[in-house]
């Protein structure tokens, strides 16, 4: 038993530093061309890495570089290279045992350059080989940034996401990877919505009003107010000369 | 036309029914316990002999004053938690008088504050009253670098004065002995000793005394008693201590006005004091008695001694003992009254079913045992039926002999032998843990304590955490408690197992925990005795299982690769999940950290593992249906910002999958700060914060939902959710700060779901779901009219009818603690603080019970009276016809 995974290490390893070598290659061509383009929203690639045992201890390799652009308008982009003919046997076998695939990318910053070097550790997700295997390698791996812009957390699913136990046809279906990257970068919660309840409200009350005009008092009742005071003043004006009368009277 | 009208009145006034409760109602369902804390101060009112009073100060900042006869409260003031409400010292003489920062003076009868006086700042030393020819007129404070005089009658200052070298000498005490003089002491470390007397007149230094002595009090006429820690000698006679332990003398001044009296405690050790007396030379010392570590000294000791009648000495004593249990001892050493103070500071607790009766466990027992051939079984049925009918014949009995007594009499007393399951299930017992190690099981019906239990050697900043083993549900085998008691500096954790019930400690050996526990948690899995698994995680990702039989470990072995947990670590802000090997090692399978720089996590919440969803989706207006996205791993992590910025202040929201380490959601409101309540429940998350900005309170609502289809409608697998939930939110004004947050549960979650808001007033407001809910329109409109979304306002109205503690105020809410009951409409509420509330809330009332003024007799005739009328309408019927016939 403990035979068979020792002869799969040695054979696996031999593949894992060649991508190494490639993929640090690969790193340091990004950032010096990042850097003679543009030094504010620069882009730099991580390393993406993935480990899929048949014992379940993590021995992480390469499987791509993550091509990251900071800045205003966060982006990112995936390299990666075909799985050779060993993983592919791996990844089978991992999955009959109903194993896991993990992931992981160390923590950077998007926008803060300097303090990329002194975070330490990785941001690490799984998904079961079973469903990966089964989806034909295609996933979709989701990275999420803090409001500064440090990479927090990285999740993979594969679509369809479900282990029916379905036989997968060798060679052209296990190659490559199928992989859709996004990054999500944490929404704002909405704050109470005063403004607008204050306006819809305003406007109810002027629907409200309209029919009824609010007219003033004087507006509504001149004409009567008016006649009223007409027939007053008719009425005032025949009194003095009744009044007169009646003193002369006297 | 008129009758319509009048029906469609009754018909809605019935759908209009209070929330609250009526005045008949009052102590029905509900009770509450007044606690005041662990004692500081505590003083006998000797004014006159048939005085009753009882003045105490805790350390909860209280200050109250207790019936001595039976221990009820008179009244209580609760003072400012934390250090700004800190009682220093409690002097009584006919008033009552707590000083720090504030000098108060009380009235006692009533309770009423009759003055306060701001005193000047600096560190509190002493404080006493100064009396003149018997009478009390002044009260003397000394403070770090100053004395002051104030009028007991209104608190004014009568003058107040700098000590001289207060930089070097410390003051410790003050002393006036009825004469016109004010003695202030201090004392300079290792050197001498410094007493300086004062005119009560003016403030005027009389004179200055030095001596090269230290620690004192005063003792018999104007005599000071030294104690010199340098040497661990008492002055005048010499005793030499061999312990390391700095001696304490204890001595007593009846009254203001007089001295002291010569008799006095010297503590030599923790438990050893000697009774000393001061001979009428004033210059030697006697010693009385000695009392050896064997006579048992409790923490704290209170003792009025006074002349009977005959003029024999009687005595009341106070005893506040190490589990803040507070007891009053009359004479021939009589228990008059025990007040259990632990339950003023609970920590967690639990709501267990009570057991079935002997019957009712009779019957089960028939079911649980294994058949035996069938006329075993029928001779079993038999006699458990006997039995039935014997205990029936019992009640009845029991019911005829009570209803000839009067009524008054006939009270049920909940006993630990009566306790038995009643029809919903509304009785449960409340297992509540305190601060002090303390436990106790209380009935949740009627509050009164059923067992207690003192756990020993509980240190002060223990984190407990009690888990529910096995329920009642499982006849033969008692219910099973579990207790982690967990030092929060060293992490090492113990377990206390015992029956939630009896409050007995079980025979079952827990498992020795050697390292420190990291995270303790219950699995779904049972072993044959029925008890629910227990894995505790320590710091090296061990695990250990609780408990551990053959079984048990079997079945992990089993289940191993679905068995997954997660730990958080909010000091690094990591949250990283692990999955169970098959020889119970673990293995880390995700990792999520937070930058710590930039937020640090304040509260991880997960979902309550007895909820029970009923609907899975939401009938939306168009008659299509909203699927609700039910996590059972989902994880509410809360985070606030390093930044304390107001205007760059934030509180950040995180859903992670607890499996799969899948952050779901992540939301960050902006200008924000704590401290934030929330509450993690079906497939919503309230929250509820500070904004900088606005300066108010308010809450936030997050409903996940699948969407209109379902992806797997079958069973829900972390594992295989591939698509991300749509996430609604929407924020409201909340006008009042909250203490604590909790939603109503019920058996089978039909109910609709409430918030059980605790508000810093003391009062729990139940606050309906509904006005939390994303979806309310900000423009009405037919769909939403028919799915009977409220229209959105910013502002959440608070009504007191909502209320579900009318004026039974609760004092520093705590917790809130929900448990469902037999009935859906009912959920059981117990919030707990300082005080603690019973009571029974129906979110959408009491739809499955009939009302307590239901009329049966109407009911009833008007159904025999429908029956005879079919009957003889039949008859007739039958005889019309066969008339008919005959024509």
């Amino acid at each position: 038993m403990a035979s068979v995974p020792r002869s799969f290490l040695l054979l696996s390893i031999i593949p894992t530093i060649l991508i190494l070598c490639a993929d640090f290659a690969c790193c340091n061509t990004g950032r010096k061309t990042g850097d003679g383009l543009d030094t504010d929203f620069s882009g730099f690639s991580v390393p993406l890495e993935h480990s899929f045992e048949v014992d379940d201890v993590s021995r992480f390799r390469m499987r791509g570089a993550l091509q990251l652009r900071g800045g205003r308008e966060t982006s990112v982009s995936l390299s990666q290279s075909q799985l050779s003919e060993e993983d592919r046997n791996t990844l089978k076998e991992v999955a009959a045992v109903d194993g896991l695939y993990k992931i992981r990318v160390p923590r950077v910053s998007l926008t803060d350059r300097q303090t990329e070097r002194q975070m330490d550790g990785y941001l690490t997700a799984f998904v079961r080989a079973c469903s990966l295997v089964e989806s034909h390698l295609s996933d979709v791996i989701t990275l999420h940034t803090d409001v500064s812009g440090y990479l927090i957390g990285v999740s993979i699913v594969t679509i369809p996401g479900a282990c029916r136990g379905t036989e997968v046809e060798d060679e052209v279906d296990l190659e490559a990877f199928n992989t859709t990257l996004t990054i999500i970068v944490p929404t704002n919660a909405p704050q109470p919505e005063t403004a607008l309840f204050i306006e819809r409200m305003d406007i109810e009350h002027e629907k409200r009003g309209k029919p009824q005009e609010q007219k003033s008092f004087f507006a509504k009742y001149w004409y009567l107010i008016l006649g009223g005071a007409i027939f007053l003043m008719a009425s005032s004006s025949a009194q003095p000369s009744a009044g007169g009368a009646e003193e002369q009277q006297s | 036309m008129s009758k319509p009208t009048s029906l469609f009145v009754i018909f809605f006034s019935l759908f209009v029914m209070s929330e609250a409760v009526f005045e008949d109602q009052v102590g029905k369902f509900d009770w509450r316990q007044q606690y005041v804390g662990k004692t500081l101060f505590a003083h006998f009112d000797s004014h006159s002999q048939s005085s009753k009073k009882l003045f105490l100060a805790t350390d909860k900042n209280i200050f109250a004053s207790f019936n001595s006869r039976t221990g009820e409260l008179f009244w209580r003031h609760v003072d400012k938690a934390g250090p700004e409400g800190t009682i220093d010292i409690l002097l009584l003489h006919g008033q009552g008088d707590n000083s720090g920062r504030l000098l108060r003076s009380w009235d006692t009868n009533m309770g009423g504050l009759n003055w306060e006086a701001v005193l000047d700042t600096g560190s509190f030393q002493a404080a006493c009253f100064v009396a003149m020819q018997d009478t009390v007129k002044h009260v003397a404070v000394l403070k770090k670098a100053a004395i002051s005089l104030h009028y007991l009658t209104n608190g004014h200052q009568k003058w107040v004065e700098n000590l001289p070298d207060s930089d070097t000498v410390q003051y410790q005490a003050v002393y006036s002995g009825g004469e016109e003089e004010v003695y202030v002491l201090g004392v300079v470390p290792n050197s001498h000793l410094t007493i300086i007397a004062y005119s009560l007149e003016d403030g005027e230094i009389i004179k200055q005394v030095t001596w090269s002595r230290t620690l004192c009090v005063v003792v018999g006429h104007g005599v000071l008693m030294c104690v010199d820690t340098a040497t661990l000698a008492l002055y005048v006679d010499t005793l030499v201590c061999n312990r390391l332990y700095i001696p304490v003398l204890v001595s007593s001044q009846p009254h203001p006005a007089r001295s002291p009296i010569s008799e006095f405690f010297l503590q030599l050790g923790p438990d050893h004091h000697v009774l000393l007396q001061l001979n009428a030379d004033g210059y030697t010392i006697a010693p009385l008695r000695d009392f050896q570590p064997s006579d048992v000294f409790p923490p704290q000791l209170y003792v009025h001694a006074f002349l009977k009648k005959d003029d024999s000495v009687g005595y009341r004593v106070l005893v506040q003992t190490q589990d803040h249990a507070l007891t009053f001892i009359q004479q021939p050493g009589r228990v008059v009254w025990t007040r259990e103070e632990a339950l003023a500071d609970v920590v967690t607790m639990e709501m267990v079913d009570l057991p079935l009766t002997g019957t009712q466990a009779e019957l089960e027992g028939e079911f649980g045992k294994k058949a035996d051939g069938l006329f075993p079984m029928v001779l079993k049925r038999l006699s458990s039926q006997v039995i039935l009918l014997q205990a029936w014949l019992a009640h009845l009995w029991k019911l005829f002999y009570e209803a000839r007594k009067p009524h008054g009499q006939v009270k049920n007393e909940v006993t630990i032998e009566t306790l038995s399951r009643d029809e919903f299930n509304l009785q449960k017992m409340m297992v509540m843990v305190t601060a002090s190690g303390k436990l106790f099981g209380i009935d949740s019906k009627s509050g009164s304590i059923l067992w207690k239990h003192y756990l020993e050697n509980v240190q002060p900043n223990a984190v407990f955490k009690l888990i529910v083993q096995r329920t009642t549900a499982h006849f033969p085998h008692p219910p099973q408690c579990t207790l982690l008691i967990k030092d929060k500096d060293t992490g090492l954790a113990s377990l206390h197992v015992f029956n939630p019930i009896f409050g007995r400690k079980s025979h079952i050996a827990p498992p020795a925990l050697p390292r420190p526990i990291l995270q303790s948690l219950l699995l779904p899995v049972i072993d044959q005795d029925y008890a629910k698994v227990l894995l505790l995680v320590d710091d090296q990702y061990k695990v250990t299982a609780f408990p551990s039989t053959k079984n048990v470990l079997q079945q992990l072995q089993e289940m191993a690769s679905s068995i997954f947990f997660y730990l958080i670590r909010s000091d690094q802000g990591n949250l990283s999940g692990f999955r169970l090997r098959k020889d119970l090692s673990t293995e880390r399978i995700w990792e999520v950290v937070l930058p710590t720089e930039v937020q640090k996590i304040v509260a991880v919440n997960g979902k309550r593992p007895n909820e029970h969803v009923h609907s899975q989706g939401r009938v939306m207006g168009d008659r299509s249906v909203l699927y609700k996205y039910l996590n059972p791993n989902l994880l509410a992590v809360v985070t606030e910002s390093t930044d304390a910025h107001p205007e760059r202040a934030f509180v950040g929201v995180f859903l992670v999958d607890g499996v799969t380490g899948r952050i779901i959601h992540e939301a960050v409101q902006r200008k924000a700060r704590g401290p934030v309540h929330f509450v993690h429940s079906e497939n919503w998350v309230v929250y509820e914060y500070w904004n900088t900005k606005s300066r108010r309170n308010e809450f936030s609502v997050l409903e996940l939902f699948e969407g209109t289809e379902l992806y797997n409608s079958t069973v829900f697998s972390s594992l295989d959710r591939p698509h991300l939930p749509q996430v609604l939110q929407q924020t409201y004004i909340f006008p009042s700060p909250i203490t604590t947050m909790e939603a109503t549960l019920t058996e089978k979650g039909i109910t609709s779901r409430h918030l059980l808001v605790g508000l810093p007033s003391g009062a729990i407001l139940s606050l309906p779901k509904m006005f939390l809910d994303p979806r309310r329109p900000e423009v009405v409109t037919e769909h939403s009219r028919e799915e009977n979304l409220i229209p959105y306002a910013p502002e959440m109205p608070i009504r007191t009818e909502w209320f579900i503690n009318y004026n039974q105020t609760v004092a520093r809410v705590k917790g809130i603690y929900t448990a469902p009951s037999g009935l859906e409409s009912t959920c059981l509420v117990v919030a707990y603080g300082l005080d603690i509330y019973q009571t029974r809330v129906y979110p959408s009332k009491q739809f499955d019970v009939l009302k307590d003024d239901y009329d049966y007799v109407l009911i009833s005739s008007v159904l025999f009276a429908l029956f005879f009328a079919t009957m003889i309408s039949k008859r007739l019927a039958q005889v019309k016809l066969l008339n008919r016939a005959w024509r």
